[in-house]
């Protein structure tokens, strides 16, 4: 059988063990003063390489054949999304960083916009970043199907071949974009947090959280186009330009691309919910500490003083006091707001790894132990049921001067 | 109908802590599980079977131990497993990876069914389910939260989609795939008789050969994306912690809060 590409330099290793510490997946032990890998488990992350201050590692990556000519694929592309038939938050945002990165490559921001009745969403995407908007405008896209929208877009992607290809790390954006990195044979990378240009290769450096955000990872996509990545919500800033207007593009689409064996039938909203937690900038979370289902009033009362979103920990939910839809953990959503506040949440690393991403973390918990102290910007030690309603109360007099 | 589920075996992350020290993982002792969301996947094709009759396969891609996992589905209920495993697929990144899937569900013939967990709680990507069934051609729902009807004879599913603002009923002509969210239903805990079974079982082990499949389509070859970095975040600056009399904490938290607000 072929050997793995990976290989350490014996008379260069040393034995100082910091490639041990760097590997995420406990693969190297040392034994007699020399790194052995194991390679059942080495995943050839190249972790172990970048810590190696004797360059003992090296890590032989195949010549991919270029199948594709990288020159000929110009434009940073978004694909717009739609959310209660307006144009979803997320969509803005990735606007406004397309606009940089394509500053950077000397080229356009193309959005991508498939639906119905079009015309009358369309005008702020050009003040937010946008020079040039592709429409499909088409009773049958009305309903997001990401069958019919993968065929849309990968026809439109190898017509126009753009360069890159941004699209929201939501539930209809991951859906959607894995099946076009197949259809069109290039490279994606999920739920970015951080988006750059090697402006000399022209790739797109792209920084995810991995492990729950333990670990970060550096990707990119060097033989293929176009770059494909999901970025997740309120991580780019969005612009506003003078530009209200710019290049429109209609493409017509036959009926061939429709897939009869997807259809939408019906849409329930979730009641419980007044803001969508994905995009709220403030989320205000409950727990176990809260004791009752009852309780749960105090956050509600709390999220809204604040226009916030209501989430809950995995033993909220568990013991029924809210729905499902409003989890935060490795089980449930993540989500990184602006503030996050989390009430009678002892915070288990299932808990963090769903909020840590977060910039802004509050903590209110009886037991200064508790691990969410570790991540909170702020906390109080306390009990939350005099916490809470104070908190609520002097922060609508806040909001009132 | 046939049923196809695929899992993968993650770390424990409850157990995963951080060396203060390196701010590194530390992953010595750390048990390996199925990924809790294919837990559901899992328990939802058992379920399907006890309900319309089905013949279930359970199939994992990843090294020798891996096969603990596919013992641990066996366990609770899975008819068969089937062991991708080959030093050729390591460093296959999700494209590459949802090929091989592919593939092999290919090989096992008209399954109807395929079902995956939403995402992995290590990678946490939610592209491999989407891809397999694009490599296959085959439509798919994911977050998935409520399979209401399977009508077999019509080959329609009907099936609840979890979306940021609400759900949606989605019709779909199988065979397909869905990914799966922890709402769908409570894994069931193995029995001492699933156990037994589970343990004498055997496992066939495939490889790229045996898919078909060249080495230069899979692996770090085969995969578009590469890694060229891995960091730990930087650490979070130490919190100010308000302790003492609350009105003065509530006081002071919300003066800090208001330069965000």
């Amino acid at each position: 059988m072929k050997e793995k590409g990976i290989k350490i330099i014996e008379e260069k290793c040393t034995g100082c063990g910091l490639c041990l510490k760097a590997c995420p997946f406990g693969a190297i032990s040392i034994i007699n003063k020399k790194a052995i890998i194991d390679l059942e488990k080495c995943t050839l992350c190249g972790a172990c390489k970048d810590a190696c201050k004797f360059k003992a590692i090296v890590i032989f990556k195949p010549q991919i054949v270029k199948i594709k000519k990288l020159e000929e694929y110009k434009g940073v592309w978004v694909f717009i999304e739609e959310e209660n038939c307006k144009v979803a938050p997320v969509s803005f945002e990735l606007l406004g960083k397309a606009k940089e990165l394509a500053s950077q490559l000397n080229t356009e921001v193309v959005g991508i916009y498939l639906g119905y009745k079009l015309k009358e969403k369309i005008k702020n995407l050009f003040r937010k970043g946008a020079d040039k908007l592709i429409l499909v405008d088409k009773e049958e896209l009305k309903n997001f199907i990401a069958e019919n929208y993968a065929n849309v877009i990968s026809y439109l992607i190898n017509k126009y071949k753009p360069e890159i290809f941004l699209a929201g790390a939501t539930s209809k954006g991951r859906s959607l974009v894995s099946r076009i990195a197949v259809k069109t044979h290039t490279g994606l990378t999920a739920d970015c947090t951080g988006l750059d240009i090697d402006k000399e290769r022209r790739l797109l450096i792209q920084t995810r959280p991995a492990f729950g955000g333990n670990i970060m990872a550096q990707i990119i996509t060097p033989s293929f186009r176009p770059q494909m990545a999901t970025v997740r919500h309120k991580v780019m800033k969005e612009v506003e330009r003078e530009t209200s207007w710019g290049e429109i593009i209609e493409e017509n689409i036959d009926e061939s691309f429709i897939d009869k064996r997807v259809k939408f039938l019906e849409f329930i909203p979730d009641v419980s919910s007044k803001v969508n937690l994905a995009e709220a900038d403030i989320i205000v979370s409950g727990g176990r500490g809260l004791g009752k289902k009852e309780n749960f009033r105090l956050i509600e009362e709390l999220a809204s003083s604040l226009g916030a979103a209501v989430g809950a920990s995995r033993a909220a939910v568990d013991s029924g006091w809210i729905a499902y839809s409003h989890q935060v953990g490795q089980t449930g959503r993540t989500v990184s707001p602006k503030i996050y506040i989390a009430c009678g949440i002892s915070g288990q690393i299932q808990h963090l790894v769903g909020m840590q991403s977060s910039k802004i973390i509050v903590a209110i918990n009886k037991d200064p132990q508790a691990p969410i102290f570790k991540v909170a910007n702020f906390g109080i030690v306390g009990d939350l049921f005099e916490i809470v309603p104070l908190l609520t109360k002097k922060i609508k007099e806040e909001i009132k001067k | 109908m046939k049923i196809a589920v695929c899992i993968k075996q993650v770390p424990e992350t409850t157990e995963v802590k951080i060396d203060p020290k390196t701010n590194t993982l530390i992953r010595e002792g750390v048990a390996s599980i199925i990924n809790p969301f294919d837990m559901y996947a899992i328990e939802e094709a058992v379920r399907l079977k006890e309900r319309y009759g089905a013949k279930t396969w359970v199939i994992t891609m990843g090294p020798p131990q891996a096969e603990e996992a596919l013992r641990e589905a066996l366990s609770m209920g899975i008819d068969e497993a089937i062991h991708l495993s080959d030093k050729t697929f390591a460093g296959s990144d999700t494209w590459a990876t949802s090929l091989v899937l592919a593939k092999a569900i290919k090989k096992l013939e008209g399954v109807d069914l395929i079902i995956c967990g939403k995402q992995a709680s290590d990678g946490d990507t939610a592209q491999v389910g989407p891809g397999v069934a694009a490599h296959l051609n085959f439509p798919q729902a994911t977050y998935v939260r409520k399979i209401r009807e399977i009508n077999i004879e019509r080959k329609k599913m009907y099936v609840e989609r979890l979306l940021e603002e609400g759900y949606e009923l989605l019709e779909i002509t199988l065979p397909a795939l869905i990914t799966v969210v922890k709402e769908i239903n409570e894994p069931r805990l193995p029995s001492l008789r699933g156990k037994m079974r589970a343990k004498k079982q055997l496992i066939p082990v495939w490889t790229h050969k045996d898919l078909g499949l060249k080495e230069e389509e899979i692996g770090l070859s085969g995969s578009p994306t590469q890694v060229v970095k891995v960091f730990t975040p930087p650490p979070r600056e130490k919190g100010k912690i308000f302790e003492g009399d609350v009105n003065e904490c509530v006081e002071k938290l919300v003066k800090e809060l208001k330069r965000f607000l």
